[in-house]
């Protein structure tokens, strides 16, 4: 399976060392280089420096038509627009953003995507901790409906359509300056050797 | 009117500014401390410091009775977010957004944003109406996209040189109704003749756009236009 995570902090560079032990082709996407020195040696994914919330760089990095597809960096909005690109314009099939404002996180499931909230989960586990009452909400609230999309309701890419030939149909015929191309497909690079995307 | 503004930068500084002064009711929200402040010592009390992307400050602000939302930091993500929230959360009946990052453009529309502007795409307009190209010039888009203004510059080779505008197929769905030449516009009569370097100006469905090319700038060599 397919996994690409946005954000290699503490979380996301342990949720992608899970992926890859389990055996998923794993795309991690961070734009500071240094933080890839979280991933363990060993790591057998992709790292890719570059802009989570960029539909090009996404593209570039391999994300169209993922399986899995985490947003976990330090901002809210970028994690939700990370996301919801992932979701309507790369074709991904599960798509889990970390979004810790607790009004933002419901809203957004209402929109479609699965929310997680650290401020949520942390008061929670406090509470309980404490022999306090809790909120009871789920760390991970699940995607209880869609986003109405404006004018038109069909998602950017068409639904019915395998991912591969999604990744053909939506890429541009020429995704950019040719400078910012990475040189090989972006598979196999080891931790610490970041390409640029 | 009541128009919440997020972000105070020069932008949404601005557009306050101008909005009080037009007579409508206005909050603007920035999360700065020192730049609301600052704001506030200026155009009076209607600056709250707080973010404007946190659902609790939105409510506080009374985005569910505004009339209009105007998104306008300096980030995409942010000002997607506003909006979304805005529209979908507080139903804000009407939410633009300030888009940087043309490539975002479609997929704000899809989310639901009303309105877009977008700086970059109104500057790469204005410097692609003074280089020469060969394309139809897209220049603005009547009601919800069904037409469009398009400006068609006539340069060496366009079939239409030398032609009575009566005399050109013009397709169904199109019309001709201006000349600028030599930097004056005057309306477009059917018996006038247009000349090399005439820049017409045209309405137009999108879907009858390459046969509008085809005669007035020239059989078209990609698939593109504009």
């Amino acid at each position: 399976m397919k996994t690409v995570i946005v954000g290699c902090g503490r979380v996301g560079s342990v949720l992608a060392d899970y992926f890859d032990r389990a055996g998923h082709e794993v795309i991690v996407i961070d734009p500071v280089t240094r933080a890839f020195d979280r991933l363990p040696s060993g790591f057998g994914g992709s790292a890719l420096r570059g802009d989570g919330t960029d539909e090009d760089t996404l593209r570039r990095a391999g994300a169209d038509g993922a399986d899995i597809f985490i947003a976990m960096t330090e901002g809210d909005n970028r994690n939700v627009m990370a996301a919801q690109l992932a979701q309507e314009a790369l074709g991904a099939k599960r798509v889990i953003a970390k979004i810790n404002d607790p009004v933002r996180a419901d809203a957004y499931a209402d929109l479609g995507i699965a929310t997680l909230c650290r401020t949520n989960l942390m008061a929670d586990a406090v509470s309980e901790y404490l022999g306090m009452p809790v909120s009871g909400q789920r760390g991970i609230a699940v995607p209880r409906g869609s986003h109405p999309g404006g004018e038109h309701h069909e998602p950017l890419v068409g639904a019915a359509t395998t991912p591969e030939a999604e990744a053909t149909a939506t890429s541009p015929a020429n995704p950019g300056p040719a400078s910012h191309q990475p040189d090989a497909a972006p598979s196999g690079s080891r931790a610490g050797s970041a390409t640029e995307v | 009117m009541f128009v919440l503004v997020v972000g105070g930068g020069k932008v949404g500084y601005y557009l306050t500014k101008e909005l009080i002064e037009s007579g409508h009711e206005v909050v603007l929200m920035e999360k700065d401390r020192d730049r609301a402040d600052q704001i506030s010592d200026e155009i009076g009390s209607v600056v709250i410091a707080h973010d404007g992307c946190e659902g609790k400050y939105l409510g506080e602000a009374g985005c569910n009775r505004a009339d209009i939302v105007a998104a306008v930091t300096g980030d995409d993500e942010d000002n997607l977010v506003i909006c979304q929230m805005a529209k979908h959360h507080f139903d804000v009946p009407r939410t633009i957004a300030r888009v940087n990052n043309p490539k975002n453009e479609e997929l704000f529309k899809h989310l639901g944003v009303d309105e877009l502007i977008s700086p970059t795409r109104m500057i790469l307009g204005s410097i692609e109406q003074d280089i020469p190209v060969h394309e139809l010039l897209h220049l603005a888009a009547l009601g919800e996209g069904e037409l469009e203004l398009i400006e068609a510059h006539l340069q060496g080779g366009s079939p239409a040189i030398g032609k009575a505008t009566q005399d050109l197929q013009i397709p169904e769905g199109c019309s001709l109704f201006a000349v600028i030449r030599n930097g004056i516009a005057t309306p477009l009569r059917p018996d006038m003749v247009l000349q090399e370097g005439d820049k017409v100006i045209a309405i137009g469905r999108e879907d009858c756009q390459a046969l509008l090319h085809e005669q007035l700038i020239g059989k078209e060599e990609s698939a593109g236009v504009g």
